[in-house]
């Protein structure tokens, strides 16, 4: 306990079981983040499977339903908040000058929750009537009446996910209001760091109405009440608006950190200053804000009133702007730049590039009328993976290679780093694009089974979905590499990058900025 | 462990997060089970259950034991506070998806369902209800006769619970004062009141639940009258519960001598608390009992 001795840890497995370093428990979270990512890869592969061809040939309904469901709740809860909440965890004391985050015990807990709450999720599936097969966003009356505990271990399990991730956020916002070196305004602080201070009041505001709707539709099940079941005065559609206003929000904490990490980027690239920063800070409070106020988007079909068709269309449609104004400061950034495309300038570029499509696909939805057509069909599973996958999983990859030889002091080897990324993208292409069409088509989501007229876009869709989960081995086995050996990096790494993150050597010694840095 | 290095305070690596997980784990697992009819599933959660409450305690005391060892500077305090203030909001977001839910079927679902003819013709929407094919509603405090039920009433316990918490948010208020001028008596009577009334407020409310389940034909299952009333005021009791304990363990600690005038963050931030409850439940007087 003495004052010198702060350094020392427990070794071995006990020292990630109880470590307060924020460092470490970035590591625990990425490592996490990353391993979910196998499950949900290895579940959309059997969803995608199934798909090859008409007719049911590989898995039961029951167990392709719960395929989609379980597959959407471990790759949003499982892979990427994790995964950007160890990036925060990793960056942002680094970057703002702090020793470690604001409350280092609460930052384990919400750690340590998480696999817990992952296996609570994962036994589900090996209950009697298996996991929960009513779709992620877990509507009654199907997820009222599906029998057997499959659908109460993951409501468990949700509960025990938003705990994990309000503690974070909780953490994230007192270690941004308190913790910045002296100096560090507000408006000097970087902007991955503004990402996620936004995106914590978002995960704060947000999560626990999903615990509201998950509680209700818990005593639904078991309790006697009658939340949701119109003959007794409830309403099936209420979940659904109490779902969605969380759900929304939930979108844009999946892809705010990652246009942080945009804004990371991109100047270091383009060895430019970010064009408008405060711009930029000013769009992401909008979009978080806005966000709030759209979540019907989600329900046009439901039957709600005209001007609540309306107000949700308009209100949604003014989310592009802010959302515009970002893209086109990243443009104005690599404007007349001196650009070099390592492997981060890669991801950053194509996940502006793929978000992009993205944004306007759901513009697209979001014109009332159109979406009758649109719902419920793979026009909307192409929308949310070109938003989720382009932005929030490209910026996740494009975060990784731009700070691992910081987190490592190795250099990883930039050949292998580029087939990831080009493989990565042409599969991507491969399997969302066509998804677009079979919607626009009609191919309803959610279904084993289709017509004889989608086969061909499925097809190219499934060889798309093999080719990048198997490129996503050339990411480990580039981390891997990195992590063990390799060319040794400097504190600099990257000749245009700027922060206090490359102040400190690499790999940074366990305790960084002890004595707070000055920030001019 | 220190506070030197810069003046920042790092605290040492601790067994107690972990130990947290396992509990939370083992109480969401036994519970699942025990609702679905697995008879060792209550064991399980009340494991899990004993070791939450056992890991509170060894790490509050840490917690308290190194704010009174001085341990904590200002910086680490402020981060206290910001952690406990929006640890609060997010209660109150909690508990706006259930006053959302009530208004949502008060103000839409319900009319539309009186409205259409389609489901159930010649059902009419009117609040309190319990929907086409639950009790009727009579008038508050009523006893019902069969395939009836009586909504509560706002004048009777409500009313007093209502001026219960109003005063303990007074008591608390001036056991803070006699904290900053260091008047301890004033500290602990204050205290105690506070705690006082929250246990009357409880045992009321217990009343308020047995009259309303045996008496007046009301409970969970009766239809979504029933639904939002007791989960909006059951989910406030149980906070009304944890401030009573949290109240109950600053009271203890100030008899031990804790707190200064200027070192007090865990008498605040249990305040703060017990001002969150308070104005819940003046949202559910209103919105729940009265109109
Ligand atoms: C310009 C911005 C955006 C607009 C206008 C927009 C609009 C929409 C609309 C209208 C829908 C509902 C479609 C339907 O079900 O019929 C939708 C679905 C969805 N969007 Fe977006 N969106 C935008 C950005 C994003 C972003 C940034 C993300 C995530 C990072 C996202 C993720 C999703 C997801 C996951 C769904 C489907 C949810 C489900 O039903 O399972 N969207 N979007
Ligand atoms: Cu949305």
């Amino acid at each position: 306990m003495a004052t010198a001795h702060h350094d020392e840890h427990p070794s071995g497995i006990m020292r990630w079981l109880t470590t307060t370093n924020h460092k470490d428990i970035g590591t625990l979270y990425l490592v996490f983040a990353f391993t979910m990512a196998i499950v949900g890869g290895i579940m959309s592969l059997v969803i995608r499977s199934e798909l090859w061809q008409p007719g049911l040939q590989i898995v039961d309904p029951h167990f392709f339903n719960q395929m989609t469901t379980v597959h959407a709740l471990v790759m949003i809860f499982g892979f990427v908040m994790p995964a950007f909440t160890g990036l925060a965890n990793w960056q942002i004391p680094l970057m703002i000058g702090a020793p470690d985050m604001a409350l280092p015990r609460m930052n384990n807990w919400s750690f340590w929750i998480l696999p817990f709450a992952a296996t609570l999720l994962m036994l589900s599936l090996f209950m009697p009537g298996g996991g929960p097969a009513g779709g992620w966003t877990l509507y009654p009356p199907l997820n009222v009446q599906q029998s057997g505990p499959g659908v109460d271990f993951t409501i468990l399990s949700i509960h025990m996910l938003g705990i994990s991730s309000i503690l974070g956020s909780i953490n994230i916002i007192a270690t941004v209001l308190n913790m910045r070196a002296p100096g560090m305004t507000l408006m000097k602080m970087p902007m991955f760091a503004w990402g996620w201070f936004i995106t914590a009041f978002l995960l704060i505001a947000s999560l626990p109405v999903l615990a509201g709707a998950v509680t209700m539709l818990l005593t639904d099940r078991h309790f006697g009440t009658h939340f949701f079941d119109a003959a007794y005065g409830g309403d099936p559609v209420l979940f659904q608006h109490v779902f969605w206003f969380f759900g929304h929000p939930e979108v844009y904490i999946l892809v705010l950190p990652a246009f942080g990490v945009f804004s990371t980027i991109i100047p270091t690239f383009a060895r430019k200053p970010l064009f408008g920063y405060e711009t930029m800070v000013y769009a992401t409070a909008s979009i978080a804000f806005l966000s709030f106020i759209v979540w019907a988007h989600h329900m046009y079909t439901v039957g709600m009133p005209l001007q609540g068709e309306l107000f949700f269309m308009y209100a949604t449609m003014l989310i592009a702007v802010p959302t515009g104004v970002k893209v086109f400061n990243w443009v104005s950034t690599m404007w007349r730049g001196a650009m070099t495309f390592e492997t981060p300038m890669l991801w950053a570029i194509g996940g502006v590039f793929i978000f992009t499509i993205g944004g306007l696909s759901g513009l697209m939805l979001s014109i009332t009328p159109a979406d009758f057509q649109y719902h419920d069909t793979y026009f909307v599973v192409a929308h949310f993976h070109y938003v989720i996958i382009g932005g929030s999983v490209f910026g996740l990859f494009g975060a990784v290679s731009y700070w691992l030889p910081k987190w490592t002091g190795h250099m990883y080897n930039e050949t292998l780093g580029k087939w990831h990324f080009w493989l990565t993208m042409i599969g991507f292409n491969l399997t969302f694009f066509p998804q677009h069409f079979l919607g626009l088509a009609g191919m309803p989501r959610r279904i084993p089974d289709y017509s004889l007229q989608f086969v061909e876009f499925n097809q190219w869709s499934t060889i798309g979905a093999f080719m990048t989960i198997a490129a996503q081995l050339i990411f480990f086995y580039y981390a891997m590499q990195s992590i063990r050996a390799g060319q040794k990096a400097t504190s600099q790494v990257w000749e245009g990058a700027e922060g206090l993150e490359w102040t400190v050597p690499s790999p940074p010694p366990y305790h960084t900025f002890a004595t707070p840095p000055k920030v001019k | 462990m220190s506070a030197a290095n810069g003046g920042y305070y790092l605290p040492n690596p601790s067994p107690w997060p972990i130990v947290t997980s396992a509990g939370l784990f083992s109480l969401a697992l036994g519970f699942v089970l025990a609702i679905n009819g697995v008879g060792f599933g209550k064991w399980i959660a009340i494991v899990g259950a004993a070791i939450l409450i056992w890991v509170m305690f060894r790490w509050f005391g840490e917690v308290i034991g190194e704010s009174e060892g001085g341990k904590y500077n200002a910086q680490v305090d402020r981060s206290f506070r910001w952690g406990m203030s929006w640890f609060i909001f997010s209660e109150v977001m909690f508990f706006a998806a259930f006053f959302g839910a009530l208004f949502y079927v008060r103000h839409w679902a319900g009319p539309w369902l009186g409205d259409t003819e389609l489901l159930w013709p010649g059902f009419d929407f009117h609040w309190p209800s319990a929907g086409p094919k639950g009790p009727i509603a009579i008038e508050p405090d009523m006893t019902p006769a069969a395939s009836q039920f009586s909504p509560m009433g706002a004048w009777g316990i409500p009313a007093i619970n209502t001026a219960i918490l109003l005063s303990s948010g007074a008591t608390i208020t001036w056991a803070h004062w006699g904290l900053l001028k260091s008047n301890r008596a004033q500290l602990i009577t204050g205290l105690f009141l506070t705690v006082a009334l929250g246990v009357t407020f409880l045992s009321l409310q217990a009343f308020e639940y047995i009259h309303a389940y045996t008496a007046m034909g009301l409970t969970m299952k009766t239809g979504i009258y029933g639904a939002t009333f007791f989960m909006l005021t059951g989910f406030h009791g149980f906070h009304v519960t944890l401030g009573t304990i949290m109240l109950i363990v600053i009271l203890g600690r100030a008899l031990k001598g804790h707190f200064r005038p200027d070192h007090h963050f865990g008498f605040e931030a249990v305040a703060w608390y017990w001002h969150f409850v308070d104005v819940v439940w003046l949202f559910l007087f209103i919105f729940v009992y009265w109109f």
